[in-house]
């Protein structure tokens, strides 16, 4: 069990490298044209919109219930209304903390 | 380290500030990952090598999840490398970012929060300090978090009393706002977002996260 668990770490380990170190790699390699670049941006962008929406929303693949959904939505009317930082973050934390206290799911 | 120094010295206070808050609360998740671990059966060195040689949260929650309810190592190393693609797309955005020199260390070290901290930033100096102190800031807290939490055990079982499960979210949404005020980033990301949810049912975690990147049609398409 030991060997097996050793051995699947290291694909994971490598493969996850892999995948973080193919872009700098690719880009260093080819020259990229100024629209690809702005596409590129704006890709990662989506990505971790979509990891903002998923995080929020569902909790594996089933859905979050309802304390976490409401206070990632206060800090993102926080963080749009432009509070600082960390009053955004804390407002995520303690709203969601004090929602399951009260026992909302 | 005279390096070191200098790159971060681009960052003003007000960030520095931001990157250790995100630094403490990815700490203290790592926490409970260790504890998590090694309250599974695991012993306490896997926790700990896998959030060194992986370095990427929620793979290693899923990693040591699945197996702990007795599926294969190589199983939940395929569903961890499911979760960790989209790190292929954000390093050809944060190319420039990395540079040449530490290339290889700075995408090890690349994370969800490092590249939209990075994002967040006006021009390339910050960009490239703020990337390097949010790497290597959470490496450090999430690496020590997941040691304690191994060895230590259940201080903090369960982060989700806390909350915290809501601050990464939080914490993504407001370092992607200022990129969404441009339209395009805006229609994209929204469509992108929505195909995400709808898939997240159906695929294997990871996967929705990918299509999302459809969402870059929309603007393309409207041109």
């Amino acid at each position: 069990m030991t060997g097996e668990l050793v051995i699947a770490i290291a694909v994971l380990a490598v493969g996850t490298f892999g995948f973080r170190f193919a872009g700098p790699l690719l880009r260093s390699r080819i020259e990229v044209p100024v629209r690809v670049r702005t596409l590129l941006g704006i890709g990662a962008a989506v990505l971790l919109a979509a990891v903002v929406a998923t995080n929020a929303l569902a909790d594996g693949q089933s859905p979050a219930g309802f304390a976490k959904p409401i206070g990632v939505a206060v800090a993102g009317v926080l963080a749009w209304r432009k509070a600082p930082f960390l009053v955004v973050v804390v407002s995520a934390a303690v709203v969601t903390a004090l929602l399951r206290l009260a026992g909302v799911p | 380290m005279r390096t070191i120094h200098r790159t971060l010295g681009a960052l003003d206070r007000g960030p520095l500030r931001d990157i250790a808050l995100v630094a403490l609360a990815d700490g203290v998740v790592g926490l409970s990952y260790g504890a998590i671990s090694t309250g599974a059966g695991f012993g306490p060195w896997l926790p700990v090598v896998l959030s060194l040689v992986v370095f990427a949260g929620a793979s290693q929650f899923l990693f040591v999840g699945l197996i702990a309810a007795g599926g294969s190592p190589f199983a939940a190393a395929v569903a961890g490398l499911l979760v960790n693609i989209r790190h292929l797309p954000f390093g050809m955005a944060v190319a420039d970012v990395l540079g040449g020199r530490g290339r290889v260390l700075g995408s090890h070290l690349m994370t969800d929060e490092s590249v939209a901290f990075a994002m967040a930033q006006e021009n390339a100096r910050r960009r490239r300090a703020a990337y390097w102190a949010c790497a290597i800031g959470i490496f450090v807290c999430w690496n020590l978090g997941a040691l304690a939490g191994a060895f230590a055990g259940t201080v903090i079982g369960d982060t989700d009393a806390l909350g915290l499960d809501a601050a990464f979210p939080a914490v993504l949404f407001a370092l992607v706002l200022p990129s969404l005020r441009d339209r395009d980033t805006r229609n994209a990301a929204v469509t992108g977002a929505a195909i995400a949810l709808v898939a997240t049912p159906f695929l294997p975690a990871g996967l929705p996260v990918l299509l999302a990147l459809a969402g870059l049609l929309v603007p393309a398409g409207r041109r």
